[in-house]
């Protein structure tokens, strides 16, 4: 029986949130975490709450009025950021993955090309599009 | 990484691929529809919560087959993501299969309520609209 190779999570917690000298991207992957695990606490509850609308007018608006104002339209902003900022860090992620964002394998010749040169550019227009949605989200929220 | 564990990942991100469309749509629709001016799925004004709004998109068999695909691939990407986060943390085997089995039951749990809404709700819309 082949032995069990482990990988001991060395910095624990702390390995997630400290990024160090690494790149900016090391800090999209720690919003992308924390987006994400807002987001499916806000999808669970949301499921429950939104599952009034089946029983009629009187559930659904006792629901409604019971996360409504105040600092849950703060919440919804908070979901507006979170979702805009996943979404986008996610197809950039999903590029990746596939390949298409770090371009094709070449012989190393000096100056070195990095694939960074092919994701970072891809990465500050997702970003740019993350703010807008933020931007227009706050708009209609707050200001419409 | 498995076998199992790379196909579980493969529909990780084809459930996100699913989501960024289908939620970016709700999302529109719920949170941005004054701006885009989508009248046309709020037609009893701009509050897309007013339970004539609610009524009118709840009677589309479209946007019940939409809700029921958003459950299924959203407790599968976040549930699944959570597990991957929590596993890092190298759980004991026994631990990572409490959390295997908390997760399943989660999840199976609320797809089942969440779909029993989204078509009991186009039932009760659609006897609302008789």
């Amino acid at each position: 029986m082949p032995e069990k190779i482990t990988y001991p999570n060395r910095l624990g917690l702390k390995g997630w949130v400290v990024g160090g000298r690494w790149g900016v991207e090391r800090y999209l992957f720690i919003l992308h975490r924390l987006t994400g695990l807002g987001l499916v606490l806000y999808f669970l509850m949301h499921i429950v709450v939104t599952s009034s609308r089946a029983l009629g007018v009187a559930w659904w608006e006792r629901a409604m009025g019971a996360v409504s104002g105040g600092v849950f339209t703060i919440g919804e902003f908070l979901i507006v950021v979170g979702f805009a900022f996943h979404a986008a860090n996610g197809i950039r992620l999903v590029l990746i993955e596939l390949g298409w964002l770090t371009g094709k394998a070449e012989e190393p010749i000096y100056p070195y090309k990095s694939s960074l040169n092919v994701q970072r550019p891809f990465m500050i227009v997702m970003m740019i599009l993350a703010a807008v949605v933020i931007v227009m989200g706050g708009l209609e929220l707050f200001a419409h | 990484m498995s076998m199992r564990q790379t196909k579980l990942w493969s529909w990780h991100v084809i459930a996100g691929v699913v989501l960024l469309v289908l939620v970016g749509l709700h999302m529109a629709i719920m949170h941005l529809n004054g701006i885009l001016n989508l009248v046309g799925y709020n037609p009893a004004g701009e509050d897309p919560i007013a339970w004539e709004n609610v009524v009118f998109r709840a009677q589309q068999v479209t946007f019940m087959i939409v809700y029921i695909l958003v459950l299924a691939a959203g407790l599968f990407h976040g549930l699944y993501g959570t597990r991957t986060i929590l596993f890092e943390l190298n759980p004991s085997p026994g631990v990572r299969t409490l959390i295997t089995t908390v997760f399943l039951i989660l999840g199976i749990g609320l797809f089942i309520f969440g779909s029993w809404a989204a078509i009991a709700a186009r039932s009760t819309a659609l006897a609302l609209m008789q």
